[in-house]
């Protein structure tokens, strides 16, 4: 509360246990051994799904393009090792649903052979949209969590003259540490690619917001950011949500992002700190986004330490590789505590989006009864958008969707921290999850709606036309029928006089 | 001479009622409900009739008259509901309302055996096909009035709930508590 009051540029928020000590300390472990298979889904990014350009039985390379770009915000995927495509059907998606998803499996030939690529000489001499167009060809989506496709973000920033580029590096949910092992060991490849992504977007400067939990990767960061004016790094306060743009922004620049805009309608583009390392690789090393670090961790993890590993890797084998303990695992979880996804099963791929993966035992996550609301307003004081968790909840328990959008539904970040803070233990994020599905579900059976409107419409238009031209064809008839008619009777007629 | 007066009368008489009819048919119109007309415009339009009533057009009459509940619609779902509740200034307790999930017709290709009556009574142009060819049903545009399975003779149509994918999955209601 006192935090609070001293820093009135921080709304709400709450500082959970870390967990961070257990991954924090170890190098990114870069001998995972290469799976036998991999299952590399064309669905990693926000917007349309990549179209498969391989067959089965396709030999590929390292670094092959297996699916292109489909429309402006797509990103193409690539073969994340060297070897055979042995099918291309429906897998399980690492989604709490675990629903298929159409994905390219490879056999590996553990020979790692690079496909051949074509380097710049200099590539901080590329022209801007040389750089945009090659972040996009590399498949570089937003590797915070959203996987928004960067290219598009770069070309968008550059549009929308943008003043500063701001790195999150907040990384404020418990147990992640992969960015901050990132940062502590490729400080001067991410100084790299924020310098790419400022060429490319053509902004002026950089700023790296760090949380103040993590010192070692500050004071690396800021070392390697020394001879280079325009980019500044910053420490933030330790408070879940920090790593959320609006939050960071606000409390580095002071400025406030219009509710229904972007962070460009100020002038600022946010990129995650992993996508800049994934820039520096697609650039300088011509390498797409075909491996990331994870975070493993969790009460059922024996050894729970960073991996990197290649995208498609089932998590079922980077748990194992961690020596996952199965009798001591209660919860499965991509990405962190607070906004993750639970997962059914552990035999789903590592995707782009997957910062973490957590196998959390019985005495870490609770289960605890739900009661009743008592209007204690902890959500109120916690929720760092500022909104009216309780209320809204208690409408979206009513199904009265309408209102509830009106207390500000379509603001909710869903970071769960009101759930967290709840005495009574009311799953309020999920409420608010379930009230923004159920809300693009209406939002779509009115399109369909107005569809079928046009479609009856259209329908009936035909099937008078139909009806006229039928009648006028039967009225031609008609009066042909007639004439023939009358032809006959005249020619009788003549007939008659004639033999008369 | 009686005959005469006898139609003079009754010409007359016809003509002044007439004529009386005529003038309050102008000036005493009945105009028809224009809350019947918005309540219209808020429904479907699809003329499904899942609601008993031969179309959109009588239901609202129904509704506005007050001889059908709000919830009459199945394919409106709760959306309809809370507007059409809106809309009379009438209350609803949505707190147990559970929308149907919707169902839309499948062919089944061994059964079809293109006789083409179906399309013909599709409302939106749902189904494609031809003479002797196998049918198939537009998912995205299939209402699910269940006309075509009613026409079809080999029950080759069957509704089906709409698949679950990754774009249409929602998260389920938290259990109360």
């Amino acid at each position: 509360m006192l935090a609070f009051l001293e820093n009135p540029r921080l709304r709400g928020g709450i500082h959970a246990e870390e967990h961070k000590q257990e991954t924090c300390g170890q190098t990114i472990a870069s001998d995972f051994p290469l799976p036998k298979k991999l299952y590399i889904p064309v669905q990693q990014h926000v917007g349309k799904p990549a179209e498969p350009v391989v067959k089965v039985g396709d030999k590929v390379l390292k670094g092959q393009l297996l699916a292109y770009s489909q429309g402006t915000i797509s990103a193409p995927v690539h073969a994340p090792t060297s070897g055979k495509i042995i099918d291309v059907q429906d897998f399980p998606a690492p989604h709490p649903s675990a629903l298929p998803v159409r994905t390219v499996i490879i056999e590996t030939d553990g020979l790692e052979q690079w496909a051949p690529g074509n380097l710049p000489d200099d590539p901080f001499a590329m022209a801007p949209d040389q750089i945009c167009t090659r972040v996009g060809e590399a498949g570089v989506v937003g590797l915070g969590g959203a996987v928004f496709p960067s290219a598009v973000k770069l070309s968008l920033g550059r549009k929308n003259q943008i003043h500063t580029l701001l790195i999150n590096a907040g990384e404020c949910e418990p147990y992640l540490t992969c960015d901050d092992r990132l940062m502590r060991e490729r400080a001067g490849e991410i100084v790299s690619g924020i310098r790419l992504m400022l060429r490319g977007m053509e902004a002026p400067k950089a700023m790296v917001g760090i949380e103040d939990n993590k010192p070692e990767a500050y004071q690396v960061m800021l070392a390697a950011c020394r001879e280079f004016d325009n980019i500044s790094v910053e420490q933030v306060p330790t408070r879940y949500p920090m790593g959320w743009d609006r939050q960071m922004l606000r409390y580095l620049t002071g400025q406030e992002i219009p509710a229904d805009g972007r962070a460009t309608d100020i002038g600022v583009v946010v990129h995650n700190v992993a996508t800049a390392h994934a820039v520096y690789k697609a650039i300088c090393l011509g390498q797409p986004l075909i491996s990331r670090v994870v975070t493993v961790s969790g009460g059922a993890v024996g050894k729970p330490r960073n991996v990197e590993v290649p995208i498609g890797t089932l998590m079922s084998e980077v748990l194992a590789f961690c020596d996952l303990d199965k009798s001591k695992l209660a919860r499965l979880i991509m990405g962190g505590p607070m906004m993750g996804d639970a997962l059914p099963f552990a035999e789903v791929p590592v995707v782009k989006a997957c910062n973490g993966i957590l196998a959390l035992s019985r005495d870490e996550i609770e289960e605890p009864e739900v009661q009743a609301c008592i209007r204690c307003s902890s959500c109120v004081t916690a929720c760092p958008v500022g909104l009216l968790p309780l209320e809204m909840a208690s409408r979206i328990k009513a199904n009265q969707l309408d209102s509830a959008v009106d207390l500000g539904l379509k603001d909710c970040i869903s970071c769960g921290t009101c759930s967290y803070v709840c005495p009574s233990n009311i799953p309020l994020v999920h409420y608010f999850k379930f009230a923004s599905g159920e809300l693009v579900k209406r939002q779509q059976a009115e399109h369909k709606a107005e569809q079928t409107k046009r479609l009856m419409n259209d329908r009936n238009e035909r099937m008078e036309r139909i009806r006229l031209e039928a009648e006028a064809e039967a009225q031609r008839a008609a009066e042909a029928r007639a004439a023939r008619m009358a032809a006959q009777a005249a020619a009788q007629q003549q007939k008659v006089e004639e033999s008369a | 001479m009686y005959v005469l007066s006898a139609i003079v009368i009754m010409a007359a008489l016809g003509l002044v009622l007439g004529l009386s009819l005529g003038i309050a048919a102008k000036y005493l119109k009945v105009e028809s409900d224009p809350l019947v007309e918005r309540v219209e415009e808020l429904m479907p339009g699809s003329q499904c009739g899942q609601c008993g009533f031969p179309g959109c057009r009588p239901a609202a009459e129904a509704l506005v008259s007050g001889a059908a509940p709000v919830t009459l619609c199945p394919p409106g779902g709760t959306a309809l509901v809370e507007q059409l509740a809106k809309l009379l200034g009438i209350d609803v307790d949505l707190s147990d309302a559970q929308d149907q999930d919707p169902m839309v017709a499948r062919v089944s290709e061994e059964t079809c055996t293109g006789c083409t009556r179906c399309f013909k009574v599709c409302p939106t142009d749902a189904i494609v096909g031809a003479p002797k060819q196998i049918h198939a049903v537009v998912a995205d545009a299939c209402i699910g009035c269940k006309k075509c399975v009613e026409v079809c003779p080999t029950e080759c149509l069957q509704m089906h709930p709409i698949e679950v994918t990754l774009r249409n999955w929602r998260w389920p209601k938290p259990l109360a508590a």
